[in-house]
Order: C-alpha cells, then structure tokens, then sequence
C-alpha cells in the first residue's frame, strides 16, 4: 500500500492509477452538498489555505465536543459523492484540489477535471464510520459550523494512513464506468434486452 | 402507562441499532467476504466493513456516521396512549443524538438548517398498530439516506425494460434498480420490495420486508421462488461492494405484496444498505422489557 502525505504535489497524484491502495496523512478538509454550494457561490479565500494541493473529503461527521472547547471525529465514514458533481470540477480548479474523497464515485464532467488539474478521486470503504475516524486524530478547526450545522460544516482535520482506493485517475480512468460498463452487459443479458 | 415511562428502553433501542449490526447480516457479509478473492478490491472492502462492525459494537459508537431515519413499527394492546408511545420516542431521538448515539441528522428542508436534536418534521417516522396481545412490540429500522437515495419505484408496464404486469415484468425492474443503484447505496444491500399497493402504502411495505431475517423462506412460493433468483441474479450483476466490482452485490431479496388499483401496478425497492441496522424490544403490561434483537 501506498503511503501519501498530505499536502501533495501534482507530479505524486498523477502517478496514481485506477486500482491503487493509498493510505493518506496530513492536512485535508471535509465538505459536502451545503459546503460545494458555497464554495462556488464566491472564492472563500478563508478556506483557500486549507484546501491547496489537499483534499476534500465528502463526509458529514458525528462530532463530539471536548470540555477544552476542541472536538473529535466519533464517526466519520464517506457520503455519497455524486451529488457534488455539478460542482466538483470548479471547486477543484477554484480551490487547487489535489484529490476528492468521497464514495459511489462521480461521473464525466469531475473525470475530466480530474484530469485537466491534475487530481484523483479517492473511494472510502461507505459506512466504515469507526475504521475512517480511528484514523482522523485530530481536528484543527470549523468553517461554518454554525450556518450549516455538524454533519456540513467544513473541518478541517488531521488524518493519519487514512486508507482509500483510486477509483478515478488524473488520466481519464475510471473504475466505476467499467464496473458499470461490465453490469450493464450482464443486465442486457438476463433480461434479453 | 405512564408518560416517559418508556424512554430509556427506546434509547437502548437506538445505541442497540446503531452500534450493533444484527448476526445475520454479519454471517452474511462474512459469507460475501469468503466468496471474493481477498487481496482484491471486493474482499478488502469486506475486511473492512467486517471490522467496522466488530470495532463499532466493541465501543457501543455507530456504525455508520449517517445513523439514518428511525422507522418504527409499534404494536400496542388496546388503550394504550400512542401520543405518549410518539412523545417519548421523539424524547429518546433527542436523547440518543446527545449521547452520538445518532448523528443530529434532521435538516428544516426550507431554511436549510440542521435542527440540531436529531428530530425534526416527519423524523422519526413511526406506525402505530393495535393488536390483541398485551404487551407493546417495537421494531425499529435506522434507514441510511444514501441507499434512500437508490431506491426506486416503477410503474408497470414498462416498456424500455419490455416489463410487464407480471413477475417476470417484476425480476427486470428489480434487477434494473440493482444496476442503477451500481454501488451508490453501499452495496452489498438488501433489498426490500413491494409488488402492487400505491405509491404511500408500498414504500412502507418495502421498507417493512427489510425487518425480516436475512435467511428466511417466503411464505408465498412464487414469491419465496422470485426472491431466490432475483438474489442471485443481483449478484451475477458484477457490481460487488462499494461497487469496486465482484461477486456480492447483495445480501439479500425480501418481497412483499399489497393489493392494487385495476389502473395501478407499481413495483417498489428500498436499497438497504451493507449496514442493515434493525433493532425490537418487547414491553410486557408491568414494563419488562425483552430484547428480541
């Protein structure tokens, strides 16, 4: 398995290839549906030193807050990524993103600026909400918490070999349109379409 | 009974769904695991998950952050007060998602703001039935939003499918909504699904089929017959957990059927996903309470 720190140089993403175990550690930041939509309504210049040759990790954590005032991550498996797909290349190119964690995976408009930024889309085991928050140390802070509310608030974390697979490349591969590519054959198949 | 009288027990029904995925979904995904090859992606995939289980019940904390809707089925003997059975349900929603037992997961659709309890308008979503017994029962599913996401409804005749009013016509569109959900809906899943009713009453219907065991027989046998082949057909699909490919694209086909309106004929799928998360308890007349999973 492949070990990558974060925050990554372009050179590094683009050697990775569809299929590769990747564990992660350093800096990357959450944010989801609420956070993709805010991101591109302006350029939120706080957030642009948090999210440079990082990356975003579509995830709507269980929080819980310590008598210090900081806080950790309780449970903190991946969301659906396709959501974000009306926004995801533009908050690549905008923010310099070197990467999108996510699950489910995302579709042509993200695979090609995947491709044109230079940057990989990163699939979590969905649901392996303890496995994912053992590896998320700490918590170095919260953008919007108060607007968008815990699970879409963006958070800043520290994560350490936080495993993921390639399932989309910076060189147009996808895993998820030959898994589909494959079941829709089979499919045709069965029902004699 | 008295008012909050039966909150704690609900708690405990909550951190139990939440924490603890039942034996038969983890014989289930164990058996998955031992079907694909384990350095690839698929058999990875359920090492995880399997210790995601294993690690969640071992610190009583969920097993997934989206710790879902609660949906729940109460049966109560005559006289028994449903509002107080509705009040302390939403008490113990609030309780549990204090204690992260449940993530606060209610968002005001119109303002965009989470309500921060963990209950909001229409969550929990809760049945009431009465029945001649005199003890109440509680069965409670915590649904995931993103294998809500895939679930599906389609109304028959269908012609691109070529699916008619039939149970053929049924297997294509139950293995067209396996396809569409691809691994979106954290496959493996089990599916339940509802052959007629409309389209309230058959999404209840499919979402109840999900309480049954994962290894059980239909007591229709051209039901028991379909779910069999739509099982195994689902997973020839190929689309495997997480939808990295392989050989266990499902955990399970659970079909149910409601009556149908001459001009009706809809057939609906709920995707449950890998983490099938259920939970019943029993409360006898003198408040004795009996896990039953």
């Amino acid at each position: 398995m492949a070990e990558l720190k974060l925050p990554v140089s372009e050179e590094a993403i683009r050697e990775l290839k569809v299929g590769d175990f990747v564990e992660l550690t350093g800096r990357m930041i959450t944010g989801r549906d609420a956070a993709h939509k805010w991101l591109m309504e302006d350029v939120r210049e706080e957030v642009v030193p948090f999210m440079k040759d990082t990356v975003i990790y579509h995830c709507g954590p269980v929080i819980a807050q310590n008598d210090d005032g900081s806080y950790d991550f309780v449970a903190a498996g991946p969301t659906t990524s396709i959501r974000e797909e009306p926004y995801q290349a533009d908050v690549i190119g905008r923010y310099g993103l070197r990467g999108v964690i996510g699950k489910g995976g995302m579709a042509g408009r993200t695979l090609k600026g995947l491709a044109e930024h230079g940057a990989v889309y990163l699939h979590a085991i969905g649901g392996a909400a303890q496995v994912l928050a053992r590896a998320i140390p700490s918590v170095e802070r919260v953008f919007m918490l108060d607007e968008f509310g815990v699970p879409e608030a963006l958070w800043v974390i520290q994560v350490d070999k936080f495993p993921v697979v390639v399932s989309m490349d910076s060189h147009g591969n996808s895993l998820h349109d030959e898994v589909e590519a494959g079941s829709k054959r089979k499919l045709e198949e069965l029902i004699g379409l | 009974m008295a008012a909050n009288g039966n909150v704690e027990t609900f708690v405990e029904l909550i951190r139990r769904a939440s924490t603890q995925l039942p034996a038969d979904v983890v014989n289930a995904l164990e058996q998955g695991k031992a079907r694909e090859e384990e350095s690839g992606l698929a058999g990875k995939a359920l090492g995880t998950i399997l210790d995601n289980v294993e690690l969640a019940r071992d610190t009583s904390a969920p097993i997934c952050q989206d710790t879902g809707t609660p949906v729940v089925w109460f049966h109560h003997p005559v006289g028994v007060s449903t509002r107080a059975l509705a009040a302390d349900f939403q008490e113990a929603v609030r309780q549990a998602t204090e204690r992260r037992y449940l993530r606060p997961n209610a968002v005001d659709t119109l303002t965009g703001r989470n309500t921060g309890t963990g209950a909001g308008r229409g969550i929990p979503f809760l049945h009431f039935e009465e029945w001649d017994e005199p003890r109440i029962e509680v069965r409670m599913l915590l649904k995931g939003g993103g294998s809500e996401n895939v679930g599906a409804q389609y109304r028959l005749p269908d012609t691109p499918l070529k699916a008619g009013r039939d149970l053929e016509g049924v297997r294509r569109v139950v293995l067209d909504a396996v396809f569409q959900a691809q691994g979106k809906g954290c496959a493996p899943g089990v599916l339940g699904v509802c052959i007629g009713g409309d389209r309230v009453s058959a999404f209840e219907t499919s979402k109840k089929q999900l309480l049954r065991p994962i290894v059980d027989t239909n007591p229709i046998p051209e039901l028991a017959e379909l779910e069999e082949r739509l099982l195994s057909e689902g997973n020839q699909l190929g689309v495997g957990p997480m939808g990295f490919g392989g050989k266990t694209t499902l955990l399970a086909v659970k079909i149910g059927v409601l009556d149908r309106l001459p001009a009706c004929y809809f057939v609906t799928v709920t995707y449950m996903c890998w983490a099938d998360r259920k939970a019943s308890v029993s409360i006898d007349e003198g408040g004795e309470v009996t896990w039953l999973s």
